[in-house]
């Protein structure tokens, strides 16, 4: 099995030595995108958007100071309106959720939670207010990083309004806590088809749910149920079913397996941060929220990272994840050259090595990596 | 480098896997008489596999006379389910047994045979400890910790029902009186081991009163074994940490449904549920060691399968009953075999039989 796994992997090694070993002129050539002339705008389409910006605590300010550089570099047609949100407010401003229903997208830094006390998470606030059901991270390999699996190009799609994240608990007797986990048709069947439509329109071949139907056979067989009759739909798209703890199995020993995968809300954000931990880490993977009326932009997989103090003081934060987010947002809005532009750029940074922060195995500050990829765009 | 390392510290450390001091079991004395324990050998290459342990067992001479118990071909109306009042018995009796893999046969009117043991039983946690096999290379190599998780309530208690059609509920259940048992068992356990740092894992952030409560008891706890470092990782961060550098982590204490999906994810690192030791700890010292991966239908009797996962559990019963060196000896013997990679079976991509497999073994004490 393993010598299989090598064998495969050499031509791809050749590969990517051969052509990183030849001169650095070619190895820019190779990520710059052709000028093509294929996106047709209307005409006022270039007009600046609105953007919210919410900086949010610990590292959110120095990488969404990052994005803002990096956006006023390319001249895109992006302003941001800046909000002060901070985690251990009772709840979201109202004009912050007024300026999102006006602007329709979002850019988020991280906004830490307290534990155990009686503030509730504003993330889960937010997310349920604006109705952002569908919670997406894309995790997949960036060249030049190395990491110990290969092939990776995960995207992991998440319930986010329901599920174990109901906040619904009591204290039956003292010593005795109960907490509901709410499954409904309702939302389980749209983040079915919104995972299903996200394959079809991104040429995805297999969608992948993950459960554990064996043990809650009512809560997760409702979500199944409902997943497998969306994906009579499309019968173009292969549909498979793995229990979570053989899916982590799965992802930890052959993480290509999987493609797209649509969970409910617990198991989606345990899946999603290792396929982000496999792949790279949390500091490099995009992500964001989408509902039916509304988006928001955030780091992929934000395990725990929003906290770390010792990184905040150094400035040393890892800006990719957040630029890469923004670069979805800028696609989002209908800006696909930018888009382009901006990831090109990231990836070239990474894969130059030079400039990397410290999750990454470099020592660079914020500054630095933002720096590169200014210089790096064309 | 991390090979020589491991090796010498596995070797010094005698009591790795498990043991359960006075307080949690019947003192056995230095007996030359012979325990008795309780052996299911299962369905499925249960059999086969039992029978490569009772052979070892036999050469490293330890004194241990098994009873065994099969799996009924009908429902005993005393216990609800395939599973016999005898069997259980003899597990209370005997206080330690080994468990091979037991389909669930499909159907109602029965509960299901892991449900029954652990309800009449008692068992209240399960370890697994999670280390990297030398010798057996995957693309972790430095994993070295131990997953104790609660084994009673939590998300599993079964309690669901449909509120109106297409709405679920299904609840989620934290005591304090569970909490602080599988708490005490972990830092007991860690102290008994020699282990630097226990990790209670949680989702407090989210679910603040019941995985707070569960912190509460873990606090608690940790008061009482100053010397033992603790704290407290949220699940997604435990998750990422994991892939990315499972050596930061030593003993993790965690809620039911955490506990599965990391303790999968653990052996999946090491390399699989093949090779993955497991131990159900119940209240008054009982011990159930198992191997919890399946019944494999499709190669049942043909002489493939790999006893290591039910070896390792063999041998974490027999620390449990302080029998360390024949312990050391099996496990020292079981690692060599698989390290020197001559006789190894299909799932670890050798091509040996069990009973080649098993000689080898046999050959290495």
């Amino acid at each position: 099995m393993l010598e299989q796994m090598a064998k495969r992997s050499v031509p791809l090694l050749k590969q990517l030595l051969s052509s990183s070993a030849a001169a650095s002129s070619s190895c820019s050539s190779r990520f710059t995108s052709h000028r093509s002339v294929t996106y047709m705008p209307r005409p006022g389409d270039g007009s600046p958007r609105a953007v919210t910006l919410i900086p949010g605590d610990g590292i959110g300010p120095l990488v969404t100071g990052a994005v803002e550089q990096v956006m006023e570099a390319m001249h895109a047609p992006v302003y941001f309106e800046r909000y002060d949100v901070h985690g251990d407010m009772p709840k979201v401003p109202q004009e912050v959720i007024d300026s999102i229903k006006k602007n329709k997208v979002c850019l988020k830094g991280g906004l830490a939670t307290p534990m155990g006390g009686g503030v509730s998470s504003l993330n889960v606030q937010l997310r349920k207010q604006l109705d952002l059901y569908a919670s997406l991270v894309n995790c997949f390999n960036l060249p030049g990083l190395p990491t110990r699996h290969e092939n990776v190009d995960i995207v992991v799609i998440r319930e986010n309004t329901e599920g174990e994240y109901a906040g619904l608990e009591h204290e039956v007797v003292p010593g005795v806590v109960e907490s509901l986990k709410v499954i409904t048709k309702f939302c389980s069947e749209r983040i079915a088809k919104y995972a299903f439509e996200y394959a079809y329109l991104n040429n995805r071949r297999k969608v992948t749910a993950v459960h554990k139907a064996n043990i809650m056979k009512l809560a997760d067989g409702l979500f199944l149920e409902s997943c497998r009759e969306v994906a009579t739909k499309y019968p173009g798209i292969k549909y498979n079913e793995i229990i979570v703890d053989n899916c982590c199995m799965q992802l930890v020993s052959k993480p290509e397996q999987f493609d797209v995968m649509v969970t409910p809300n617990l198991y989606g954000n345990l899946v999603a941060n290792t396929a982000a931990g496999i792949a790279g880490g949390t500091g490099v993977m995009p992500g964001g929220n989408v509902g039916a009326d509304h988006a928001v932009f955030e780091q992929g997989a934000s395990a725990g990272n929003v906290g770390n103090e010792k990184v905040t003081e150094q400035k040393k934060a890892n800006p990719v994840a957040l630029l890469l987010s923004s670069a979805m947002m800028l696609r989002h809005l209908q800006f696909p050259s930018f888009a382009d532009r901006l990831e090109t750029a990231v990836k070239h940074v990474i894969f130059e090595g030079k400039h990397r922060t410290k999750d990454l195995g470099g020592n660079s500050t914020t500054q630095e990596v933002v720096d590169a990829v200014i210089a790096a765009l064309d | 480098m991390a090979f020589q390392l491991l090796t010498r510290a596995l070797r010094s450390r005698p009591d790795q896997i498990l043991s359960s001091p006075s307080a949690f079991s019947a003192v056995r004395a230095f007996s030359s008489a012979p325990i008795t324990a309780t052996l299911f050998p299962g369905d499925g290459i249960g059999p086969e596999i039992a029978e490569a342990v009772k052979q070892i067992f036999r050469e490293a001479e330890v004194p241990i006379e098994w009873e065994e118990h099969y799996v009924g071909t009908e429902v005993d109306p005393r216990t609800q389910s395939f599973l016999t009042w005898e069997s259980l018995e003899s597990v209370r009796r005997n206080r330690v047994g080994l468990k091979g893999p037991m389909a669930t046969p499909i159907g109602k009117g029965h509960r299901s045979l892991n449900l029954t043991l652990r309800k009449e039983l008692n068992l209240y946690a399960n370890v697994r400890p999670c280390y990297s096999l030398p010798g057996y290379k995957t693309l972790y190599d430095d994993v070295n910790l131990i997953t104790i998780r609660e084994n009673t309530e939590g998300e599993y208690s079964g309690l669901e029902h449909q509120v109106v059609r297409g709405v679920v509920e299904s609840l989620k259940i934290i005591t304090r009186q569970a909490s602080l048992r599988v708490a005490e068992y972990a830092f007991h356990y860690a102290k008994a081991h020699g282990r630097e740092r226990v990790s209670a894992i949680h989702k407090a952030n989210i679910m603040q009163k019941t995985d707070g409560l569960f912190l509460k008891c873990c606090r608690e706890v940790a008061e009482k074994y100053p010397e033992i470092t603790y704290e407290e990782v949220v699940i997604d961060n435990c998750c990422m940490m994991l892939v990315k550098n499972p050596a930061l982590f030593d003993v993790l204490v965690m809620p039911n449904l955490y506990g599965d999906i990391i303790s999968d994810l653990c052996a999946g690192l090491i390399g699989g549920l093949g090779l993955t030791p497991s131990c159900n700890i119940g209240e008054g010292g009982i011990a159930l060691a198992e191997a919890v991966h399946g019944s494999a239908p499709d190669i049942a009797g043909k002489n493939l399968a790999n006893p290591t996962a039910l070896l390792l559990s063999g041998v974490s019963m027999l620390r449990h009953l302080e029998l360390h060196d024949k312990a050391d000896r099996i496990q020292k013997a079981v690692l060599d075999t698989i390290a020197e990679g001559k006789y190894r079976t299909a799932d670890l991509g050798g091509k040996s039989t069990t009973s080649d497999f098993t000689k080898a073994i046999c050959d290495h004490l």
